[in-house]
């Protein structure tokens, strides 16, 4: 295969998971090194790095539109992200030291859960909850625009978010992905932040994280600009195309579909870490 | 309700900014892009062994050096440089953003996070 005809593929391929990722909420980056490290063979520390990068362009796109809408909170979301930053550069050191077997297992069972994860159903939002001493003092407490008008929450357990969000910035400097779920999981089930204000701060914060372990992939030479720029200009095109016809579709069978394809896709990524084909 | 206010604003221009940076970005790596498949798109692909980059495509300096010398992968790490530098640009607003406001403990946590940041993209490199 020559130069042309592999940058051509691993473009659609990108662009088939930016898509996918967007449509589903899951996010592209989990999808893609194991597309790019089954299926074309590359090995995962180019994959980590070239995914890494395509996190920042779909998140940096995604969090321009929400952040005008008003649902993120810019205050959570720098706090937390000293943890996430923190966490990014400690699996990003990790990531230079540690066995490609390794990476490769770890990655399958981050697969496995993030497909857990989105199966479960998400459990019933707690309101008028009474404010916590530290989340005042931080000044995090908001209100966001909802059907009802104007809703104000009180964020709960700060250290607890915080512990997690560290774990999702490792995650995310160690694997190259933008582990959104766990940031979600932070917020949403720890710190009871409204699963809205969740998602969209999330969104804000991937971009600072996934920054934050790209400077030393940079430094490493883990980043290929010939592998890069297909994957890149591919998931942020999928994934523009998927933010505009989400509205429209019906993405209940689609997330069942891209649940199943996660998990076939993280059992490989664990076999052939395993057998030491990675 | 002033701060509400100033709250909304930053996160406006913001929102101007990432998308900025973003599209700014991807158009420099398609430029490069091209320059790169036009020169060597017949050559054999080979990602399955891993060498690591040599350094012009390491370092900021090198990078410059490697895309004003019209490389294509020169070129196309410059724009991957200016998207890692977009969230970065980000932060760095948002101390302005809070400066303004007078919030000394979020200019804190801020800077934190700037540091961090600049530490990765600066300093990792010299270190090992």
């Amino acid at each position: 295969m020559n130069i042309l005809e592999f940058t051509i593929l691993v473009a659609m391929g990108s662009f088939v998971a930016g898509l996918l990722g967007s449509l589903t909420g899951l996010g592209g980056g989990v999808v893609l090194v194991p597309l790019l490290t089954i299926f074309f063979k590359v090995d995962i520390r180019y994959a980590i790095g070239a995914s890494l990068v395509s996190v920042i362009a779909t998140s940096s796109g995604a969090a321009a539109a929400y952040v005008k809408e008003g649902f993120s909170n810019i205050r959570i979301g720098m706090f937390l992200e000293i943890a996430t930053t923190l966490g990014a550069l400690c699996g990003a050191f990790l990531a230079t030291v540690v066995s490609t077997r390794f990476l490769a297992v770890i990655f399958g069972l981050v697969l496995l859960y993030s497909a857990y994860l989105s199966r479960k159903p998400r459990t019933a939002e707690q309101r008028n909850l009474p404010p916590d001493a530290l989340a005042t003092r931080l000044r995090m407490n908001g209100s966001f625009p909802s059907e009802e008008g104007m809703r104000h929450y009180n964020v709960q357990r700060v250290p607890a978010g915080f512990s997690l969000m560290f774990g999702a910035g490792a995650l995310s400097g160690l694997l190259g992905i933008g582990s959104g779920a766990v940031k979600v999981l932070a917020m949403d089930q720890a710190m009871k932040i409204p699963f809205k204000v969740s998602t969209t701060t999330s969104n804000f914060m991937i971009g600072v994280t996934a920054a934050a372990s790209a400077g030393i992939y940079l430094n490493r030479g883990y980043i290929d600009p010939g592998l890069s720029m297909p994957v890149m200009l591919g998931v942020l095109a999928g994934s523009l195309l998927g933010v505009r016809i989400l509205v429209k579709a019906e993405t209940r069978v689609l997330r069942l579909v891209f649940s199943l394809v996660i998990v076939v896709l993280g059992a490989q990524m664990i076999y052939e870490g395993i057998t030491g084909r990675i | 309700m002033t701060r509400v206010w100033t709250d909304r604003k930053i996160e406006d221009i913001v929102g101007n900014l990432l998308i900025s940076g973003v599209l700014l970005s991807a158009f420099v790596v398609a430029v490069g892009g091209a320059i790169y498949l036009i020169r060597h798109g017949l050559a054999p692909a080979g990602y399955h062994v891993f060498r690591g980059e040599p350094s012009d495509l390491r370092s900021l300096p090198g990078i410059f050096h490697s895309a004003l010398g019209l490389s294509g992968r020169g070129i196309i790490q410059l724009g991957l440089v200016l998207l890692i530098a977009t969230p970065v640009a980000r932060v760095a607003f948002a101390i302005w953003g809070f400066a303004e406001e007078h919030d000394r403990l979020y200019l804190t946590f801020t800077g934190i996070v700037l540091i961090i940041l600049l530490y990765s993209l600066l300093g990792s490199g010299s270190a090992f």
